[in-house]
């Protein structure tokens, strides 16, 4: 039994092949369903998102497998082959281990470091679970994905600094205040990202939402999604005195702040620091205030800045993991082969043997006066029974019969036969 | 005996400014657990050189310039353990650890042997004063610290400057709070130990304030952290100016305390 694992993702795959082949809804069922109708796939379980689509197979025999899997891909999409095959990629063995630990550590991500792609492959595995379509390798196979990603998470920095500009932004205001419960935060505009760094800023504690914008309705309405309320633009400036975070979002073709103005309102406000964000183009809020002790004013580009610059970390940390992984692969390599039936007779044959001696010594200890010859006899007995005993297993585990890894784990169960680092 | 112990206890204390320092360009959480495991064994075992030193001496350890540096480095270790007790901020070693050790070092070069004290000294005064100017100046040496890295924060923030140092510094509002923490603790110990030494002035020479160089200079002091204080609670000032005058204070402090000394003729000088 070899893991097969045929797939493809953003870098093998432009978006219009990625959508053709995805697996979306009811389709993922239908599809894993009838992927398990193939003779040569033993076990299974498909990941559909929308940056990859991938096969997680055990199969007997791999070129053959293969074949059909492209076919049954072909016609579950309706798809002609030569449109997608080269898109494809194929891995097994242990590469197919690797492949499928780093999509797992999210290594293989678009965003690397991303979290959410280990959700979407724990979503993956309970489903091919409920479907009953894996079995001992592809269980194995997801459970140690999932272990070595939460290794990987804890080990490295892969998943520290945001690598996003509204994330950038709930970060730095981290560095600035201890404690965003009791500070308050004022929307000026709207636009998705800076509704998205408020909602950021909300979910990190933020209580005290306001909302300005030219029309007052508007800003009502996006105060009532906040639980803030709402200011009318003339009064922002008073309402600035109050307020220690601020996003400006407005289409305003000119500066709505001035130098002159926020030095006003740090005077009132005792100089308290605050913390500025302007996300418009072109900027809203003169850049001088930044000279201005305790406002911190951020553009769009330094936020940017930030950005990259932690995405270059993480690519940094990514190096560590890779060594995390490639010992990971080495682990589950071993078990793989501990699998393997002739370790396991060795094993089961240790284990009659020590049985038949410690129950003839225990039974020579208490019969002492026992003639040699009656003694050899009754050794001749239990030497019989315990061949006969162990023949069946035996004979079953040297047959190459396909459910035999399966049968190699139950045997090893049921006779308490621990193999190397497998029963987790 | 004592020796040992003082020199066990500086070299514990370099180790734990070579670690810090080292913490600072490159640090993880391993470094910053050693650094404080060093500066801890330093701290034990230069607690114990003090107690043998008062044993040996019978009087409290605080008569020469040798034992008062090493006294003053004891208690910013201490301020500085208390401190990160509560707020656990391992790179804020690097910023107070490397004071501890030039302390001690200096203290390491001057001339060591146990002195009879003198009459004068020979008040329960002398152990009160001395030990409410110590540990008031050892929170200004943290306040120090801290007031460094608020500055460099600051400048990061201001210049988007936002990798390296900057993800291990603290927020800007927890180095002010705790700056404030220490301005809080060390000026009314300052100002209880300018007001102790008078009154035993009083005692020992008949007058409560002399104009003695020493005493000028600690008034200066008195009166920047007093302007700490006072804008804060008026104009609410904080932050940078804060940062920068507890950084100049503790200056001051440091000019007094090795400064006076060589350069004025004083009646704390020490012999």
């Amino acid at each position: 039994m070899k893991i097969v694992v045929v797939g493809l993702n953003h870098k093998t795959a432009s978006v219009e092949i990625r959508e053709k082949l995805a697996f979306s809804g009811p389709k993922l069922e239908e599809g894993i369903g009838q992927l398990m109708n193939m003779p040569e796939v033993k076990e299974s379980a498909l990941l559909s998102t929308c940056n990859r689509v991938e096969l997680f197979t055990c199969v007997g025999n791999v070129p053959a497998a293969v074949e059909n899997i492209m076919n049954f891909l072909s016609a579950f999409h309706g798809l002609e082959r030569n449109d997608f095959e080269k898109s494809l990629f194929v891995h097994s063995d242990s590469e197919a281990v690797r492949h499928v630990f780093r999509v797992a550590s999210s290594l293989d991500s678009m965003v690397v470091g991303e979290p959410q792609i280990l959700g979407q492959l724990k979503d993956t595995f309970e489903l091919a679970l409920s479907k009953k379509t894996t079995g001992v390798l592809l269980n194995q196979l997801m459970k140690k994905a999932i272990s070595t990603a939460k290794r990987i998470r804890t080990e490295t920095g892969i998943a520290e600094n945001a690598v996003s500009i509204s994330f950038a932004a709930v970060e730095l205001a981290r560095k600035i205040f201890t404690d965003l419960q009791d500070k308050s935060f004022m929307l000026m505009g709207a636009g998705e990202m800076a509704e998205l760094a408020a909602r950021h800023l909300v979910n990190n504690g933020v209580r005290d939402v306001k909302v300005v914008n030219r029309t007052y309705e508007r800003g009502c309405e996006l105060a009532r999604e906040f639980n803030g309320k709402a200011v009318r633009f003339e009064d922002f400036l008073h309402e600035l005195v109050h307020t220690d975070i601020v996003i400006c979002s407005t289409g305003a073709p000119a500066y709505v702040l001035l130098k002159d103005q926020m030095n006003k309102v740090m005077k009132e406000r005792k100089h308290r620091p605050v913390f500025v964000i302007d996300i418009s183009v072109p900027r809203n809020i003169d850049p001088e205030i930044n000279n201005i002790e305790n406002v911190y004013l951020y553009d769009v580009d330094n936020l940017q800045d930030v950005v990259q610059t932690n995405i270059h970390e993480r690519k940094k940390e990514a190096d560590k993991a890779e060594v995390i992984i490639a010992e990971e692969v080495g682990k589950f390599i071993k078990w793989m082969a501990s699998l393997d039936s002739v370790p396991t007779i060795l094993a089961l044959r240790r284990k009659a043997e020590e049985i038949k001696n410690e129950e003839l010594a225990k039974f020579s200890a208490k019969c002492p006066d026992m003639e040699d010859s009656k003694m050899k006899a009754v050794e001749y007995m239990v030497a019989s029974i315990i061949n006969k005993l162990i023949h069946p297993p035996t004979v079953a585990l040297k047959q190459d019969t396909e459910d035999r890894d399966e049968l190699i784990a139950m045997i090893k169960k049921l006779y308490g036969i621990n193999g190397e680092e497998n029963e987790e | 005996m004592g020796t040992i112990l003082f020199e066990l206890g500086l070299t514990f204390y370099f180790a734990a400014a070579i670690i810090s320092t080292v913490d600072l360009f490159m640090g993880s959480r391993a470094s910053s657990r050693l650094m404080l495991l060093a500066a801890g064994a330093g701290f034990v075992i230069h607690t114990s050189s003090i107690v043998y030193r008062y044993f040996a001496a019978g009087h409290i350890p605080i008569s020469s310039m040798h034992e008062a540096s090493s006294f003053f480095a004891w208690c910013v270790v201490l301020i500085f353990f208390l401190l990160e007790y509560r707020y656990k901020i391992g790179i804020m070693g690097s910023f107070v650890l490397p004071v501890v050790f030039l302390l001690m070092l200096s203290s390491s070069f001057l001339p060591r042997e146990i002195r009879p004290l003198s009459p004068v000294l020979q008040s329960y005064w002398f152990g009160i004063h001395t030990f409410l100017a110590f540990l008031g100046n050892a929170a200004f040496a943290v306040a120090f610290g801290l007031g460094i890295m608020y500055l460099l924060q600051e400048r990061n923030l201001k210049a988007h400057h936002l990798h390296g140092l900057f993800q291990r510094l603290p927020s800007l509002q927890m180095l002010d709070e705790m700056n404030n923490t220490m301005i809080n603790f060390g000026f009314p110990l300052l100002t209880c130990a300018i007001i102790s030494g008078a009154l035993w002035a009083e005692q020992a020479w008949g007058s409560y304030w002399r104009w003695d160089p020493r005493e000028v200079w600690s008034m200066i002091i008195w009166f920047i952290y007093a302007l700490i204080l006072h804008i804060r609670f008026t104009a609410g000032w904080r932050g940078k100016k804060t940062a920068l005058l507890s950084v100049i204070g503790f200056m001051v402090i440091l000019f007094t305390f090795f400064g006076v000394n060589i350069l004025f003729k004083s009646l704390h000088s020490f012999q």
